[in-house]
């Protein structure tokens, strides 16, 4: 039965499972509310979510297992083939898949031809269905079936069991109300643990896939290698340092940019300007937070990098060799972290009491003298928090430097050359590659893990610079 | 601030001015620092919106060219003796003839019109045709199948043009840039010069764009936003129907019932931190997870809807927190105060009075989602996979697709100036979902909003 009829099914028995609940705990108290413990919708809650909860467990779990037990138990015959297992099973999973959408007798299908009719019914298979893929093919199909209709029957039973129990426990004492609010109580922690389990999948992915790497590849070369240069036909140098020269050579451009005009912004924004042209330009500014990373992208590729070109390229001062640079790259991504430090820094500017202005301003110091001597000082260690999660920002951003810095990974002190950057490598090893096994395409989980460490090291010490700071004036 | 400087370092302060209506040098001096300092700010300011302009202008100016495209308007004969020798008028039949039947008709209808507008030209009737998108066969081939009874007539169809005619009536291309090109030479710009006078070539609006699928690297002139607009907007519904309940119920947990301890710490560190993880890590994770080891399709929009769920959750649950937090205790007090439970207080009082807060971040949360490129790459939905319209709700989650700022992205990397206006003129429409959406969340937010 396919999963989603199932589903409904279960969703059918829990609002049977309601109704019912709630009629035999009104008729047990004889129709008087005041006899029951809870109100009538309790008890029926009681009974739909002792059936839901075991059945949709159930339901996923299953769902999430029963693949691999199918590999497990079809791999055997497999086991003689020629090539990798994994690449064999994947190639008999889509045999199977697509024998399904033939509709036909397994037992009576022939291997010859099979994949032309496969691909007919949308099935691309790599290499024409040898006999034993086949076999297994048919074997899993058939394996599969039968998952899927002790799947069907384990959870109704389930479902119909739950409803059963739960129903015959109702009396009108039953604390209903307490246990249907404790079963709540646990969903929501669920809910809220799927913070904790998306932490905990990012690092198993990375730490798993990272250690994949480092047995094939040697992690000193990996580290401290100077060259980058990844070739699919083997004999690849993987060395980081290029890329995370062209990361922080980048990041510490734009924030060159973001920092000042970010930060006198803020400060004029917060000190000096009108309601009005607060009202108007703080949103103005925030507009350019809310735009995609892919639009600076194509702004860096297509305007900003021409225009640079004009100015510093063969026909300006001839430094620059093609539009995609550096300081491009650097450039566009400093305009896009301007909102994200000045509205920081406005609300750490803001967090400053205002007796420490009037104290400055008393004394006869003028309003940027009190700024600079008073409110900035003061506001230090929170703006250093800003700037802190600025650079994150600039390290883990992806679109601007796939598009506008280039491709070429070297160690340069040139702005104006193209470098590259450990996420953008991150894309180019991993984009429309189905093949895992090789150091080539492992190595961008090491890089997503060198970036991943960098940057939660970043913004814990952030956040907690910024914690602290906002303590200290509450 | 209160340290003393060493005695050494006191300045010698020139006595100030004996009147008070005459300003002395000092004063001066910092009155000159203070009107620099403000005009350092307002300048910084100003150099912050002059770059807003200059993106906004960048992306109007190239991008508005994707809506129009340039149209051939032939008058073509669909010979029977070609398309149906035996009259049958069986659309099966027709189907035999493959678009090289109809590519012999264009060049006939393309001749004929050239010579009757007098177009002075050595080019010959092959070569006229390069002025065409390669798809203009094709184009006319569906309009015959979806209709035989036209074969036999002379029909009118407005054909595409090819890309660089498109870009030369757009002013993109010009006859320098021609020069050493392979696909057109400056003399079909004459030819098409000549047309444009006498009426054949024309500029139309182009709904294609809109609505259209994307077409391979040869055929900028054809390729449509749409399918990948399709993309989005399945994993816009993934998002919405699992980022919103799970995040709600996160946020009640962690705002209502979690007591202090070292698990909810722990979650709240976390939240914070996921909140700021780069969003190609998201990307990784989708790709280890969701495919290599739970082996969902690839460059399913299912898919990228689970990452983009994990991408907004946390944004969700800081939006959703912070406008439980606004619902003043008084209201939690009265309830329990006649008797409601905590559960009831907070899901009969407490939400409710939060919803307006929980959606406006949801829509800006789901906006952000939107415009997410990077985790799009690293599970495939990125290349030539928009190609086709999803053939139902299920496969519209399952089937390859891409999204909006994947396709755009895809553009980008084409290195054609064609396929470039069309990606400016898929950041416009991706610019107005955005925009749309943020207006949506500000007038939730003015309508529904309290203070308390």
């Amino acid at each position: 039965m396919p999963l989603g009829w199932l589903f409904l099914l279960v969703l059918l028995i829990a609002a049977l499972g309601y109704a019912l609940g709630r009629r035999r705990a009104l008729a047990g108290a004889g129709g008087n509310l005041r006899a029951m413990h809870s109100l009538p919708g309790a008890y029926g809650w009681n009974v739909a979510m002792a059936v839901l909860i075991p059945s949709l467990i159930m339901l996923a779990l299953w769902t999430a297992l029963a693949p691999f037990v199918l590999d497990r138990m079809v791999a055997p015959l497999m086991a003689g083939q020629e090539g990798e297992i994994s690449l064999l099973m994947s190639d008999v999973r889509r045999v199977a898949d697509g024998l399904v959408r033939l509709g036909e007798d397994v037992s009576s299908v022939q291997a010859e031809g099979l994949r032309d009719r496969l691909a007919e019914v949308g099935v691309a298979v790599g290499q024409d269905v040898s006999d034993a893929t086949l076999a297994a093919a048919a074997r899993y199909d058939v394996l599969s079936a039968r998952s899927g209709w002790a799947l069907t029957v384990l959870v109704l039973a389930i479902a119909l069991g739950a409803a059963a129990w739960s129903l015959r426990r109702i009396t009108p004492g039953l604390r209903a109300r307490n246990e249907v609010e404790t079963a709540i109580q646990g969903l929501l922690i669920a809910a809220a643990l799927v913070a904790i389990a998306t932490t905990v999948g990012i690092v198993l992915a990375l730490i798993s896939n990272t250690i994949r790497f480092f047995q094939v590849y040697p992690a000193s070369d990996f580290f401290f290698g100077a060259t980058w240069s990844p070739s699919f036909g083997g004999g690849s140098e993987l060395g980081i340092l290029p890329l995370v020269w062209g990361t922080l050579y980048i990041s510490a451009i734009a924030l060159l940019v973001a920092v000042p005009l970010g930060l006198l912004s803020a400060v004029y924004l917060s000190e000096y300007a009108s309601k009005r042209v607060r009202a108007w330009a703080k949103p103005m500014l925030e507009v350019l937070a809310g735009i995609p990373s892919i639009v600076y992208g194509l702004f860096a590729l297509l305007t900003v990098g021409p225009a640079l070109l004009v100015v510093f390229g063969d026909g300006g001062l001839g430094w620059m060799q093609g539009g995609t640079a550096v300081i491009t790259a650097g450039l566009v991504m400093g305009i896009m972290l301007i909102p994200f430090v000045s509205s920081l820094s406005d609300d750490i500017i803001n967090a400053v009491p205002q007796a420490m202005r009037d104290g400055s301003l008393g004394l006869g110091a003028t309003p940027s003298e009190t700024i600079r001597q008073v409110v900035l000082p003061a506001a230090l260690p929170g703006i250093a928090g800003a700037v802190l999660l600025a650079a994150s920002r600039a390290i883990g951003e992806t679109m601007i430097v796939v598009l506008g810095a280039g491709a070429a990974a070297r160690l340069s002190l040139n702005p104006f050359e193209a470098m590259t950057t450990i996420t953008a490598k991150i894309v180019s090893q991993l984009t429309g590659d189905q093949d895992f096994t090789s150091p080539e395409a492992l190595v961008a989980f090491s890089l997503g893990m060198t970036l991943f460490v960098v940057t939660l090291c970043l913004n814990i010490l952030a956040l907690w610079i910024v914690r602290r700071y906002r303590e200290q004036y509450e | 601030m209160t340290d003393l400087p060493a005695a050494g370092a006191i300045p010698v302060t020139p006595s100030p001015s004996r009147s008070i209506l005459e300003t002395d040098a000092r004063t001066r001096a910092r009155n000159r620092a203070e009107a620099r300092f403000r005009a350092y700010g307002l300048g910084a300011l100003l150099v912050g919106l002059i770059f807003l302009v200059l993106l906004l202008g960048s992306i109007l100016w190239n991008g508005m060219g994707a809506f129009t495209q340039t149209q051939v308007t032939l008058p073509i004969e669909l010979l029977e003796s070609e398309l149906d020798p035996e009259g049958t008028r069986d659309p099966a039949v027709i189907g035999e003839v493959s678009t090289f039947g109809y590519n012999d008709l264009i060049e006939a209808s393309l001749a004929r019109v050239v010579a009757d507008a007098g177009v002075q030209t050595e080019l010959d009737a092959g070569d006229l045709t390069d002025i065409l998108s390669s798809g203009a066969a094709a184009q006319l081939r569906e309009a015959v199948l979806a209709d035989p009874s036209l074969v036999g007539q002379t029909v009118t169809f407005d054909l595409l043009a090819a890309s660089r005619v498109d870009g030369y009536v757009k002013g993109r291309v010009t006859r320098e840039s021609l020069a050493d090109d392979r696909n057109l030479s400056p003399v079909h710009l004459d030819v098409v010069d000549q047309l444009r006078d006498a009426g054949f070539v024309s500029r139309g609006l182009n709904l294609d764009f809109i609505t259209g699928a994307d077409a391979s690297e040869k055929r900028p002139e054809e390729a449509g936003i749409g399918v990948a607009m399709i993309g989005s907007f399945y994993m816009m519904l993934v998002v919405l129907g699992l980022s919103l309940p799970l995040g709600v119920a996160a946020s009640i947990y962690l705002e209502e019932f979690a007591p202090k301890n070292r698990l909810t710490d722990l979650i709240e560190v976390n939240i914070a931190n996921l909140a700021a993880v780069p969003s190609i890590v998201y990307g990784i994770l989708g790709l280890a997870v969701f495919i290599q080891f739970a082996h969902l399709p690839q460059s399913a929009p299912l898919v990228g809807g689970l990452v983009l769920t994990l991408l907004t959750l946390p944004t969700i649950i800081i939006a959703t927190r912070a406008s439980l937090k606004a619902v003043p205790p008084s209201i939690r007090d009265a309830a329990l105060g006649v008797g409601a439970s905590k559960m009831q207080a907070v899901f009969h009082h407490v939400l409710p009075l939060a919803v307006p807060g929980i959606m406006t971040g949801t829509i800006i949360g789901m906006a952000h989602a939107l415009g997410e490129t990077a985790p799009l790459l690293l599970i495939g939905m990125v290349g030539f996979v928009a190609s086709n319209y999803p053939g139902g709700v299920v496969e519209g989650f399952t089937s390859p697709n891409s999204a909006m700022p994947a396709q755009i992205y895809e553009w980008a990397k084409r290195a054609d100036p064609a396929f470039y206006e069309r990606a400016w003129g898929g950041i416009i429409v991706l610019l107005v979902f955005l925009l749309l959406m943020n207006l949506a969340a500000v007038l939730v937010r003015r309508r529904f909003e309290r203070r308390w």
